[in-house]
């Protein structure tokens, strides 16, 4: 199988193409240093392709029908379309400036996207590549999330030190909840009852219910032999029973386990240096983090919480996203 | 009448002044920047005395903006009224520009019938202490963004005086911890023959001290006021320093006390010996560094670049920081009033998040604002202090400067 795979990924990509359901399953590193994307083939466990795309990628993720790949190309002050079968750039999104995260709608449409220099968010229809709104919220916008049932979406502003709560229907900002200092991510459960917030300098995650938009608990982080200044944590992830999440604890380098129950930390998992986004394989066998500094990626095998693998990308990667095929 | 400057740099100020017309066009270009504040209640307002000197630098690259600080507080206001905005609040600045033998009281009490009680200032250290003393009536807070004196956290401290400037102890800390770290711990230390020269030949003496390095030399460089680099220059300076770095014992770094640019400049590839300077010149302890893109610095530095069009320099980043600080205890209390921002900031839950990595906070025991120090080399940030293994009980930001325990300072 392995060798099949292999003489497969050497032969034309074209008669891939043709045979449909053929990609392995595949994860996209955005690496913010290099301008490029990482592909990795995940069942080899290694990067098999590099794409040139615009300067400082950042957020990545992929259309709801998996076709394309969307990147953040910040410093050219857009998002990039990536034919995921071809793997050429065939459009970009009018994203405003200096976009850095983003997320979609759950239906695949609209997209909002953070722009982080202009303290907006941007509302861009993608099937017509057009701005639907920009909405003002607070300094250095960053975290994006989209409520599961579409009707909230929550954007955190990274100085301003709030999530802002932005209503889908009229586009406005209803409710505005502070938490600690430069909040990064924002992520809800998959039940859609809390969104939780990450705090880079605060070193907490606030968890925000969806409902009364107020916190109703923080969590906090402490790893023997660090400092705590350098737990910083930034990306967040729930299983999809949402028992479990994993929180990216940055220049730690550590990704936290934590029991959504209790809201308490279980287990804290040594990876790559400066960990930041992450992503499961879609079959939640896998949890994989970009680490900045060590220019990998760690593969985390979710059930026996363990770090089984890195797998070099480019320089600085930032976020991951992974095709379910 | 209360006048500052003038004493330390004769003749120097009268080229580099800035005219009253250049400030006008200033203010204006600054009050054209977009407001988004909304009047729900009236304006939280920082005053901002502003020093109009302008020293001439050794390097051309450093020579001072007429809106230098100025640009800082602007962009920290765009920043607390956007933030402002959600929750409505609102600030304004009202800079005062002072020049020289401008009485500052006056300006302060200008600032007083407005109804200003937050004040920033980046006067020096004497007029620092008299807009504190005359603040006090007003219920006044005056922010030190500029001066570096031990003296104004020690003896000469303040209940309503904060410090958001790093003092020079904890700048001499910063450059000494690296040196130690790097395990370069014999130091030629060479001064200026200005008193503050001096004052920062005195925080290196006691870094030496308190990190376990040696001084094994010292060596005044006098100001004869003829050492600014003109055509000739080049090959003057190239004379001259060999020379007068010449016969040191044997050392591992130079470490200029330089404050008011009259030689550290020159010092680096000139030495006589073949080592590296530290301090006024070289590797320089700074609140920050045009290069730093750290921790989001990138965004800041691009916010500044577009509004400015230039880079952020360390003033500018004393300023944002000062007025920054104003809005975040005004987000957190939720409160206009200057006298429960200024309950809130003093607390222990206070911290402001500054494109350092880590919340700064205020010292209880002097109000000096707790932060790290960057060591840049004019191309990149080399280090930032704090260094690895140097410990404290609290906060490893308490390793630099004056400690708890060690404070002469009695607030009230």
């Amino acid at each position: 199988m392995q060798t099949a795979m292999n003489r497969i990924l050497v032969a034309a990509i074209g008669i891939l193409l043709a045979s449909g359901n053929a990609f392995a399953l595949t994860a996209y590193v955005s690496n913010e240093r290099d301008n490029t994307i990482s592909v990795v083939d995940m069942d080899q466990m290694k990067t098999i392709k590099t794409i040139d795309v615009g300067q400082r990628p950042r957020g990545i993720l992929l259309t709801k029908d998996e076709k394309d790949i969307l990147v953040c190309a910040s410093d050219d002050d857009t998002i990039q379309i990536i034919d995921r079968a071809t793997l050429q750039i065939v459009g970009s999104l009018p994203s405003g400036p200096d976009p850095e995260t983003f997320a979609l709608r759950d239906s695949g449409n609209p997209l909002y996207v953070s722009n982080e220099n202009d303290n907006m968010v941007t509302v861009i229809d993608v099937p017509t590549r057009k701005v639907l709104a920009q909405i003002p919220t607070g300094v250095e916008p960053e975290g994006m999330a989209v409520s599961p049932d579409g009707q909230t979406i929550v954007n955190t502003s990274e100085t301003t030190n709030m999530a802002h709560f932005i209503d889908y229907q009229t586009r406005k900002v209803v409710a505005n909840v502070l938490v600690d200092a430069r909040p990064r991510v924002a992520m809800f459960k998959h039940d859609g009852s809390q969104v939780w917030v990450s705090s880079e300098l605060g070193g907490t995650v606030s968890i925000i219910d969806t409902a009364k938009r107020a916190v109703v608990g923080k969590i906090n982080f402490a790893v023997q032999g660090l400092r705590s200044d350098v737990i910083q944590p930034v990306g967040i992830r729930f299983t999809k029973d949402d028992a479990t999440a994993f929180v990216a604890l940055g220049p730690a380098n550590r990704v936290a386990v934590i029991d959504t129950k209790t809201q308490k930390v279980e287990k804290y998992l040594l990876v790559g240096q400066r960990v930041w986004q992450m992503a499961f394989t879609p079959d939640e066998k896998y949890l994989l983090t970009t680490n900045g500094l060590s220019n990998d990626i760690s593969v985390i095998d979710v059930a026996d919480q363990k770090v089984i693998k890195s797998i070099q990308v480019g320089r600085l990667p930032w976020g991951v996203a992974v095709a379910a095929q | 009448m209360s006048h500052f400057g003038g004493m330390k740099r004769p003749n120097r100020n009268v080229r580099n002044g800035i005219s009253r017309r250049h400030a006008v066009a200033l203010l204006l270009a600054a009050s054209a920047l977009p407001s988004t504040a909304r009047a729900d209640e009236p304006a939280i307002q920082i005053g901002y005395i502003r020093s109009m000197e302008r020293h001439p630098t050794i390097s051309l690259l450093d020579k001072p903006t007429p809106n230098a600080g100025l640009a800082g507080a602007t962009l920290g206001l765009d920043d607390d009224n956007t933030t402002g905005r959600l929750q409505g609040q609102s600030f304004a600045l009202i800079d005062v520009p002072v020049h020289p033998n401008t009485d500052v009281v006056a300006a302060l009490e200008g600032l007083a019938t407005k109804g200003v009680k937050l004040v920033m200032t980046d006067l020096p250290a004497d007029a620092v202490l008299k807009l504190a003393d005359a603040g006090r009536a007003h219920g006044m807070t005056v922010f030190n963004l500029a001066a570096p004196d031990d003296t104004l956290r020690q003896q000469d401290c303040r209940n309503d005086l904060i410090h958001v400037a790093p003092s020079r102890a904890m700048l001499a800390d910063a450059v000494g911890q690296y040196l130690v770290w790097k395990k370069w711990t014999r130091w030629y230390l060479v001064y200026g023959s200005h008193p503050e020269d001096k004052l920062l030949a005195d925080a290196y003496r006691r870094t030496a001290t308190r990190f376990g390095a040696k001084i094994v030399a010292e060596k005044l460089f006098a100001d004869t006021g003829g050492s600014r680099e003109t055509d000739s220059g080049v090959a003057e300076t190239q004379q001259q320093i060999p020379r007068q770095t010449q016969g040191a014992p044997d050392y591992d770094v130079l470490i200029a006390a330089d404050e008011n640019e009259v030689f550290a400049g020159y010092l680096p590839f000139r030495t006589w010996d073949a080592r590296p300077v530290a301090g006024s010149a070289g590797l320089e302890p700074t609140t920050w560094d045009a290069s730093s893109e750290s921790w989001g610095g990138t965004q800041l530095q691009d916010r500044f670049e577009r509004l400015f069009h230039r880079q952020m320099m360390p003033l500018d980043m004393q300023a944002w920081t000062g007025v920054r600080m104003v809005g975040e205890a005004a987000s957190r209390t939720g409160s206009s009033d200057p006298d429960k921002i200024m309950a809130y900031m003093k607390g222990s839950d206070f911290g402001i998040a500054a494109y350092k990595g880590q919340r700064l906070t205020l010292r209880d025991w002097d109000w000096q604002l707790r932060q790290p120090i960057l060591l840049a080399d004019g191309r990149t940030v080399v280090s930032i202090s704090p260094q690895p293994g140097f410990l404290h009980q609290v906060t490893e930001l308490d390793t630099l400067g004056i400690d708890r325990p060690e404070t002469k300072c009695k607030l009230q």
